[in-house]
């Protein structure tokens, strides 16, 4: 049992994190702290796919005699690493985006707060 | 020479357009809409022709850059996806000619981003239903929700605030699907379909396979908006402005259902998600739940476009429940349901968008007898594309509300046969209440300028609105006419062995 929860001790802090994030996005009032429960949340399943690409005593993917000697199992698996790359620029777009929106929400209302919109809307 | 390249050219068109609008925009504004509806046509004449070459000579696959699929990203065109291509690029078509003139009013300043973002918006629905590989999915489904946000919120007042809402609960839905794929991937090794497809019968008894399934199942029904995770739909569906829900509203959605279809029957397998798991039969039943939630609210809205944005959730509903049946009769109801309501979706979007430009809104409470006198061929297609959602034979409606039926009693559940049964009931309660408004009640501000001898004019919206609603509301005639030709090319669109 203590294996388990040592062994898998990456994990537990992604899953902290993840609901950190989900915390975030449906308890906060502030719009802008729900977009910071949402980044947290992204983060948290980009460190996922990090970690899961690593291997015990594994270097670097990069084809070159001085780092090791070919085999395949000597290198780290470099695909999540590329795949976490598309994601944190997809990430870096929708905070764009809502950023946008919020700065317009302000424009129109003059507050970020959730209740005192949907009192304003009315 | 084309046909090979097909599945690469038609989301690349859309891509090109984005970037080219912008920066001939800069030249001349007025250029921005012939180009976009140029690529529509265009990559709505190619998906024909695509459909047609798939259907006579089979799948074709296209490696971007050369790779071979495990290692490189395949295109899929095969009888489902270039049929759902050629659905989406069809009624795009219509709805961008119908749009011309509310975006020329709406959005004055903002056509050149708005028809960029559009093409934007396309890109990413083609490139879901083409592409052959799991991440290349999430990154499509990203690029079609920013544009989506962005396209919603330039709406009314309150726009952003729902495109806000939006964004939040559609990239947590987004998440959980990279989530979904993370699992998988890791379990299997590969991030191609058909190769997962191959190698998920080996490990499918671990828990980590089932766990991500369910991921990915939250994850497209929230971007399909099945019922708990509708919450986005009916405020985004309002506050848009008429071009953004009349594109949005009749695709939207489908788009995610058929990923959903598209990773359940043909990557996971439909033996594995609703016979050896319940995922199914809790997919029918959140359908279920959808289909009379959506009805009974739709009844409760005094707003055109509100009653239609929770209509969808309903007719969304459909779709789910042939998805959930898992049987054949279940996914001719689910693939027809797609093609029949994207139709009728848009030309209901069409007739709250005709009436807003000429009256300035579209509360259901306004309606009276003049609006047939003033709109005569408006209000025609209204009652076409009407009586098609409740479903009355030889209209579209009918007929994959039909397969739906049969899927119910080959899999003996009579649950779900009610709910489509009182659902229809439903449906006719909420659209006849405005046909019986529009044709047999009489105008009230005659008797209040107590002379019933003035003649109301005839004052229909321009053509350029008003054929595009013709065009699909004869669509949905003809779809229903032809359901037989229409059902002997889905069968050939099946997984292999249902």
């Amino acid at each position: 049992m203590l294996d388990f929860i040592a062994g898998h001790y990456d994990y537990w802090f992604i899953i902290l994190l993840l609901i950190i994030g989900l915390y975030g996005m449906i308890m906060k009032k502030n719009l802008v702290k729900k977009l910071i429960g949402m980044t947290i949340f992204q983060a948290a399943i980009i460190l996922f796919y990090i970690s899961g690409a690593i291997k015990a005593d594994a270097t670097v993917p990069i084809l070159s005699d001085s780092i090791s000697n070919g085999q395949p199992a000597n290198y780290i698996n470099p695909l999540p690493h590329a795949l976490m790359l598309t994601a944190i620029v997809v990430g870096v777009a929708t905070v764009g985006v809502a950023f946008a929106l919020l700065i317009q929400i302000y424009k129109r209302y003059n507050t970020l707060n959730e209740q005192e919109l949907i009192e304003r809307m009315k | 020479m084309i046909e090979r390249n097909l599945p690469a050219i038609i989301p690349l068109i859309f891509l090109a357009s984005a970037l080219l609008i912008p920066i001939l925009g800069l030249w001349k504004k007025r250029i921005s809409f012939p180009l976009a509806i140029f690529a529509t046509l265009f990559s709505a004449s190619l998906s024909v022709y695509g459909f047609i070459y798939v259907i006579i000579n089979g799948t074709v696959r296209y490696n971007f850059g050369g790779w071979i699929p495990p290692i490189g990203i395949e295109y899929v065109y095969d009888p489902l996806s270039s049929f759902v291509v050629l659905v989406i690029n069809f009624v795009t078509l219509v709805v961008l000619t119908h749009s011309y003139i509310p975006v020329t009013i709406d959005l004055e300043v903002k056509q050149t981003a708005y028809y960029s973002v559009v093409m934007l918006l396309l890109l990413g629905f083609n490139g879901m239903i083409i592409t052959g590989d799991l991440f290349n999915l999430y990154v499509f489904i990203e690029i079609s929700s920013l544009a989506g946000y962005a396209l919603i919120a330039v709406g009314e007042k309150k726009a952003p605030f729902a495109a806000f809402r939006y964004l939040i609960i559609g990239t947590i839905g987004a998440s959980f699907y990279l989530l979904g794929i993370g699992y998988l991937y890791f379990m299997s090794g590969t991030l191609n379909m058909s190769e997962l497809a191959a190698i998920l019968p080996m490990i499918k008894e671990s828990p980590t396979i089932l766990v991500a399934l369910i991921l990915i199942v939250v994850a497209l029904g929230v971007k399909m908006a099945i019922f708990p995770m509708h919450g986005w739909l009916p405020d985004s569906y309002t506050y848009a402005p008429t071009s953004t829900s009349s594109l949005i509203a009749p695709i939207g959605t489908k788009v995610g259902a058929y990923a959903m279809m598209r990773l359940l029957f043909f990557v996971f397998g439909a033996e594995y998600f609703s016979k050896e798991l319940p995922v199914g039969d809790l997919i029918a039943i959140f359908a279920c739940g959808g289909i009379i939630f959506g009805s009974v609210m739709a009844i409760a809205q005094k707003e055109l476009k509100r009653m239609l944005a929770y209509s969808s959730i309903a007719q969304i509903g459909y779709i789910g429940l042939g998805i959930g049946l898992a049987n054949p009769f279940g996914f001719i109801g689910a693939v027809l349901h797609l093609l029949n309501h994207s139709f009728m979706k848009a030309t209901l979007f069409f007739i709250a968008g005709n009436l807003r430009n000429k009256t300035g809104n579209s509360d259901i409470t306004l309606f009276d007898d003049s609006y047939r006198k003033k709109y005569p061929w408006t209000m025609a297609s209204f009652t076409i594309a009407a009586l098609s959602m409740i479903g009355l034979p030889p209209l579209a409606g009918f007929f994959s509300k039909w397969y739906l039926v049969l899927g119910t009693i080959e899999n003996s559940k009579w649950l779900y046969l009610a709910v489509i049964l009182i659902s229809s009931l439903l449906n006719a309660i909420y659209f006849f209440r405005i046909i019986e408004k529009v044709y047999m009640k009489s105008p009230t501000q005659s008797k209040d300028s107590g002379t019933n001898n003035f003649e109301i004019k005839r004052d229909e919206v321009s053509a350029s609105m008003l054929i595009p609603t013709m065009i699909l509301a004869a669509g949905l005639i003809v779809i229903g006419l032809l359901n037989v030709v229409i059902v002997n090319q889905i069968y050939k669109m099946m997984p292999v062995g249902m």
